[in-house]
């Protein structure tokens, strides 16, 4: 293997991955603000950690240091961040793709605010196990890794927060 | 919310997740067949997916943040050289590899080409593995004496497998259990390191082909097989890779 800089080690292994960090940091955090907070953040951790890192999976060391550094950041911030069910702090107008057809793209601002806001409302604890498990399609063993929990414990948070999720889109879509 | 009535509720999950091998994602299927309360579960989790799905909940990182990361990496001054993963270089036709860049990369190119009967064992006994890990599957005896553990298998096995313990050396043996490999039991031997179990899968060695310990990485476990006293001997766990080597080692060097 070629001799790298560090810094093209880093860029090669661990930058490709940003993606999957911004995405559970914006889920944690639920505000783009702070997704952004903890991924600088995470980023600079990982810079430091990089050259001791051995591992084989360095996208799954990346989010570990990014789940820790959203709960460190939680937990500073505990007390002054008001997060309420009812006004979800994803705006799911500004996830739309502006190519579609304007009915189309009302039903699907609809549904995603919905679904949005039913994570969102999610305990922290679930939520983080749920993303990882549909948005970022980790196995129970990576999840188990990245969140240092027990598989068993990944895997009844994983039922509950998907039992919450279906009630509340079922309460939905029954009140619309 | 109801806590669910069957106890295979989660294994249903599991299932519905692709976690579960074919076998038992069989038995799954079969039992929501007759299970009503798996069958619901089973379709909700379609359900919440498909909403997941359609919503289109992935954020990616924003333009500016790529640039301002990007930008704040390549700034950092090169330093240490790392040998680390394979990247955009082409090392084939770099002129100079270094004897330890070679070394490595031999070391690499063994593990790839290693033979599809040992890649295979290698997968089944991962597989194995992560099967015990599901919940009630991990043990049969629970024990920490070994004079518990190694008359439990007798009756069992047709063999006499080896029971060692490394209390001491912080690798305590917890337990013991019957297994299956290659249509033959075997036994299973469950070590703890720190919060992370061991599997040693022991059956006799049809021939000695591997003195020397082989390490092979699979998902994120690592596997150390080697054959020793007319045995072969399978070690398989998530815990560090020089974790099981030590594991091994002291294994290997214990009477």
């Amino acid at each position: 293997m070629a001799p790298q800089s560090a810094h093209e080690a880093f860029e090669a292994a661990v930058l490709p991955h940003l993606d999957a960090a911004y995405n559970l940091a914006r889920w944690l955090m639920r505000s783009g603000n702070d997704a952004e907070d903890v991924v600088q953040e995470a980023m600079v951790r990982a810079l430091t950690y990089f050259p001791s890192f051995r591992g084989t999976n360095p996208r799954g060391w990346l989010l570990q240091i990014v789940r820790n550094a959203a709960f460190a950041s939680m937990k500073l911030n505990r007390g002054t961040m008001s997060v309420s069910v009812d006004s979800p702090q994803i705006d799911p107008a500004a996830l739309t793709d502006p190519g579609d057809d304007p009915e189309v793209s009302l039903m699907k601002r609809q549904d995603r605010g919905r679904v949005t806001q039913a994570i969102g409302a999610l305990e922290v604890e679930l939520r983080e196990i749920l993303v990882l498990r549909e948005l970022q399609e980790l196995s129970y063993k990576e999840i188990a890794q990245i969140t240092g929990t027990p598989i068993g414990t990944v895997m009844s948070r994983l039922w509950r927060a998907r039992r919450i999720l279906a009630a509340t889109l079922k309460a939905a879509e029954a009140a619309s | 919310m109801t806590e669910p009535n069957c106890k295979m509720v989660l294994l249903t999950q599991a299932d519905f997740d692709g976690e579960l091998d074919a076998a038992h994602a069989a038995e799954l299927t079969e039992h929501r067949t007759t299970c009503a309360e798996c069958q619901a579960a089973y379709a909700e989790l379609a359900t919440v997916r498909e909403a997941m799905k359609s919503a289109d909940l992935y954020q990616t990182a924003p333009a500016s943040l790529r640039a301002r990361l990007t930008a704040q990496v390549q700034a950092q001054v090169p330093s240490n050289v790392v040998p680390l993963t394979p990247s955009k270089g082409r090392w084939w036709n770099l002129p100079a590899i270094n004897f330890a860049a070679g070394a490595a990369l031999a070391a690499c190119i063994a593990v790839i080409v290693m033979s599809t009967g040992e890649t295979a064992m290698v997968d089944q006994v991962v597989d194995d593995h992560v099967r015990a890990l599901q919940p009630g599957h991990m043990i049969d005896v629970v024990s920490t004496d070994r004079h518990t553990v190694k008359p439990w298998f007798e009756g069992r096995l047709d063999f006499a497998p080896p029971v060692k313990d490394f209390k001491a050396q912080q690798f305590p043996l917890i337990g013991g259990r019957l297994d299956f490999m290659g249509g033959r039991p075997i036994a299973a031997l469950i070590y703890q390191h720190g919060t992370h179990p061991i599997d040693l899968l022991v059956w006799p060695a049809a021939t000695n082909d591997a003195p020397n310990p082989v390490t092979s990485d699979h998902n994120g476990f690592t596997t150390i097989h080697w054959t020793q006293g007319g045995m072969t001997l399978w070690a398989v766990s998530d815990v560090e890779r020089a974790q099981l080597q030590d594991f091994v080692q002291i294994w290997r060097t214990t009477p």
